[in-house]
């Protein structure tokens, strides 16, 4: 086991290397730059060439990648060129809001697809089963940012039971220790930051659970339909255990490897999904922020964001693989 | 058989959501007493730092607007300029040397006094910084309108227009420039100017810029302790929550206290999502109202204001960029004639647009009735086309995509109407959709290639020069043209000490520019900005310069 994850994390170095080199010449290639971005319509020439002469953008690009990776080693991400703080302070203030926005929508559509899907296996062919199978086609096909509009509009704009935007109150004074909202709530027994905060995630959420709650809700469905016609399940019925037990050591247990499998590959998409679902509702964290840097060409903080999401994609499904011997102790990591 | 259990849990679920939504619920009625001293505006973008002397960007300047105050300023709702710090001015007999009589009894948000001495520190700064705070992205301002430095450590840089400061007591101030020029004192206005305390500025290494040109790292005073004079006092700024909390200068000593206790800019950068958020409560106004929103909002009962327009969207013909043809006079006039001005600005444009005729809107001084005018006119642009021998013309028309711009509410629809008018003279049109940042910026900064394409502009101050100026005084690629005789008059007008022999000079040279037709201005568009039912107070500026100092809730 500790072999396997060492062997995991050491394969991540030339990963990150290669990856490393592609996003530099890719980024870099992109017709203009950040001084572009910077000087909006007032920009002179002289500006601009003294702007790209500044951020060294003129040198040759191996130079400009050495002077990164010499960053790199460090451990110094360097500076955003548009908001001119730390990409390191930069991620930590946005990515606990995506995180936050992520787990709130990996929980919905985990404590309602598993039940929903588990039960529509049970009473295939029924109405439950028709209208989990008819609402998670439609939950797929509706595209996020959809969905974030119309819980916008009817939950926020008209019936005003849930705010519309940000990821809290202005007015309420909150302390900031980990930038997860509502952890930071708890941790300071700020109870009514705390509920603002959880508060805010709730439509946002709702929209970003959409694509994983269908999903997770027709993978568990169709496991347990296959386990159901298992010879195991049948032998267990008939030595006469309870329903109960038969359902849980045997039917759920086996039924879930695929749904863990799923639920890893779905937390990275989360992060995609995220982009859009935080733009609608202005919900500060890294999927807007990213998309912004991109159209202004803030290369260290494209760099910086992108090599971290890398790093921790490569753990969540590190960590995924590892959840899969506590559920089935027949899938041993060697 | 099922157990009941799931019921159970559905049940607590269920609860526990009450719970917590009644107690969400009570928090937002609890606050609503307290909230009428509370402000929320809702901006598209954050801030990008406290310092206004390092600042160019519209949110930055906003904040500073409210927390500072410079020597002049412009008129509440117009672009004339006003006492600020300064009670009066006046120049010397050779217009280079201005003498300013300050408020006395004026203090810093730090306690320390403001004087004539924490002028000419602030100016000092400026002047004499060095290294990165030489780069242009640190100081564009200072060097749009001074130039250089005391010593220039960039061979690209002119001389400083800026040459001392002196402090003759505490009222009195002399500041000194190298030559007479258009900009001063009109450009003090711009918050870029605004008088931070001494003390602060010290106490916080205002001046010292950290990391590498490549890396640039602010101050602390800079992202944390702006210290200014002005109505309201920073509080925080809590990035991870995209808001920024200013209070009440208690001690201000202006003509009158801010009236709301707590003002907060929330970033919400979707323009749908500002509109939203006001309909639902969570922000009592926002700026950058969607052309298409004015009239649903303001039927609904939102406090709309429009501002008077301060801009101008023009059609730019480079005549280097490609198409050679451009350079032939017939060939600009006969797109000037082609264009049905009026029909766009009536269709796609906010209500109060104007058709222009010069590339500055008439509140300006130096406008001039009297411009050679294009009217729309089909038979005499393809007359002209015929005559220059370019009846065959195709032409790349570079447009901009998913921007919004105060003077450009659509650019897609704009380019389609443009599009539409010339290809009914016989130009054949091929179309050019860019990304607005990086990808269309640098196409039409750069002047790669393109023949046609439309920008505008958003005035910084209440000077002509700001305007023609920053477009035709000397060779630009967006352009591509040179004509010397344009070039001079610009640089007789600049440096033109009597603002209204001044004026007469931005008149002819609107003449002269109208004449050689380097573009064709389309149009002046008010933006609007818009503030709850229950908000009143704000004067909406041309110069955007909005006071909250003002902003009250009806009760």
């Amino acid at each position: 086991m500790f072999r396997f994850i060492v062997r995991r994390l050491l394969q991540l170095i030339p990963a990150l290397f290669g990856l490393s080199i592609l996003l530099f010449i890719w980024l870099h290639r992109l017709p203009g730059g950040p001084e572009t971005a910077i000087l909006g319509e007032r920009g002179t020439p002289e500006m601009r060439a003294a702007i790209r002469d500044n951020l060294g953008l003129d040198e040759p690009i191996l130079v400009q990648y050495g002077r990164f990776m010499q960053r790199m080693f460090r451990l110094d991400l360097g500076t955003s060129i548009s908001t001119k703080r730390e990409v390191t302070t930069e991620f930590l203030q946005r990515f606990p809001g995506t995180v936050e926005l992520a787990v709130t929508a990996l929980i919905i559509a985990i404590a309602v697809g598993i039940p929903l899907g588990y039960l529509a296996a049970r009473r295939r062919g029924r109405l439950l089963d028709h209208v989990s199978v008819a609402g998670s086609l439609i939950g797929v096909c509706i595209p996020v940012f959809f969905l974030a509009y119309v819980l916008k509009a009817i939950f926020a704009e008209n019936l005003h039971l849930f705010p519309a935007s940000g990821r809290q109150d202005p007015t309420i004074d909150a302390t900031r220790i980990t930038n997860f909202f509502v952890l930071d709530g708890l941790l300071t027994r700020e109870w009514d930051a705390a509920a603002d905060a959880l508060w805010h995630l709730v439509l946002p959420g709702l929209a970003l659970a959409s694509i994983p709650l269908a999903i997770i809700v027709r993978i568990t469905r169709a496991s347990v339909l296959e386990v159901l016609g298992e010879d195991f399940v049948r032998t267990a019925e008939a030595k006469g255990l309870t329903e109960r037990v038969v359902r849980r050591r045997h039917v759920l247990r086996n039924a879930m490897l695929p749904v863990a499998t799923t639920i890893g590959l779905l937390t990275g998409g989360l992060l995609s999904g995220a982009v859009l679902t935080e733009t609608v509702f202005a919900f500060s964290g890294i999927g807007a922020f990213i998309a912004d840097s991109i159209s202004q060409r803030d290369y260290p903080v494209l760099m910086g964001f992108i090599m971290i999401i890398a790093v921790l994609f490569v753990l969540v499904n590190l960590l995924v693989d590892l959840s899969y011997s506590l559920i089935d102790p027949r899938v041993r990591v060697r | 058989m099922r157990a009941p259990r799931p019921k159970v849990a559905i049940a607590a679920v269920a609860v526990a959501a009450l719970a917590v939504a009644g107690c969400a619920e009570s928090d937002r009625g609890d606050s609503g007493a307290s909230q009428k001293d509370t402000l929320v505006f809702g901006v598209a973008g954050d801030p990008k730092v406290l310092d206004p002397s390092l600042a160019s960007d519209g949110e930055s300047l906003r904040v500073a607007r409210q927390v500072f105050e410079t020597l002049v300023r412009p008129e509440e709702g117009g672009t004339k300029i006003t006492p600020g710090l300064a009670e009066s001015w006046t120049p010397d007999a050779t217009g280079t040397v201005w003498t300013f009589k300050l408020r006395s009894g004026v203090k810093f948000h730090d306690g320390t006094d403001f004087n004539a001495e924490a002028v000419c520190v602030n100016f000092n700064r400026w002047y004499n910084a060095k290294g990165l705070m030489q780069s242009p992205d640190v100081t564009p301002y200072w060097q749009d309108v001074m130039g250089g430095f005391a010593a220039n450590e960039r061979k690209d840089l002119p001389e400083s227009l800026f040459k001392s400061c002196t402090a003759k007591d505490a009222t009195t101030v002399d500041l000194a420039f190298s030559r007479v020029s258009s900009k001063i004192p009109a450009a003090l206005m711009l918050p870029s100017f605004s008088i931070h305390s001494p003390k602060a500025l010290e106490q916080y290494q205002a001046s010292t810029i950290g990391g590498s040109a490549d890396n640039i790292q602010y101050p602390s005073y800079a992202m944390e302790h702006p210290t200014g004079t002005g109505p309201f006092k920073f509080k925080s700024w809590d990035v991870a929550n995209k808001t920024l909390t200013l209070e009440r200068n208690e001690e201000y000593s202006g003509a009158q206290k801010a009236k709301l206790k707590t003002l907060i800019f929330k970033t919400i950068s979707d323009e749908n999502a500002r509109k939203q958020a006001l309909r639902s409560g969570d922000i009592q106004g926002y700026d950058l109202v969607g052309p298409a929103d004015v009239e649903p909002l303001k039927n609904e009962g939102f406090n709309m204001l429009t501002r008077p327009a301060f801009n101008v969207l023009y059609l730019a013909m480079n005549q280097t960029g490609g198409n050679p043809k451009l350079a032939d006079i017939r060939v600009r006039q006969a797109i000037a004639h082609a264009l049905n001005r009026q029909a766009l600005v009536d269709s796609k444009l906010p209500p109060g647009a104007k058709v222009a005729t010069q590339f500055m809107p008439d509140t300006v001084e130096g406008w001039n009735p009297q411009v050679p005018t294009y009217d729309y006119n089909v038979e005499k642009a393809k007359q002209l086309l015929a005559e220059a021998g370019a009846s065959n013309l195709t032409l790349r028309f570079h447009y901009p995509t998913e921007v919004t711009r105060p003077y450009m509410p659509n650019p897609k629809d704009l380019f389609e109407l443009l599009s539409a008018d010339l290809q009914a003279v016989g130009i054949k049109i091929q179309p050019i959709p860019l990304k607005w940042t990086p990808d269309y910026l640098n196409a039409t900064g750069t002047g790669t290639a393109h023949d046609l394409h439309f920008l505008g502009w958003t005035g910084d101050y209440g000077d002509g020069y700001n305007f023609i100026g920053t477009f035709f005084d000397r060779p630009k690629p967006e352009w591509g043209f040179n004509n010397q005789a344009l070039f001079d008059l610009f640089k007789k007008a600049d440096t033109t000490a009597d603002a209204a022999a001044r004026y007469e000079l931005y008149k002819e040279l609107n003449t002269e520019i109208m004449k050689f037709l380097p573009g064709v201005p389309i149009s002046h568009s008010p933006p609007a900005i818009v503030f709850g039912k229950d908000v009143t107070g704000v004067k909406a500026s041309p110069l955007t310069d909005e006071r909250f100092a003002t902003a009250e809730f009806k009760s």
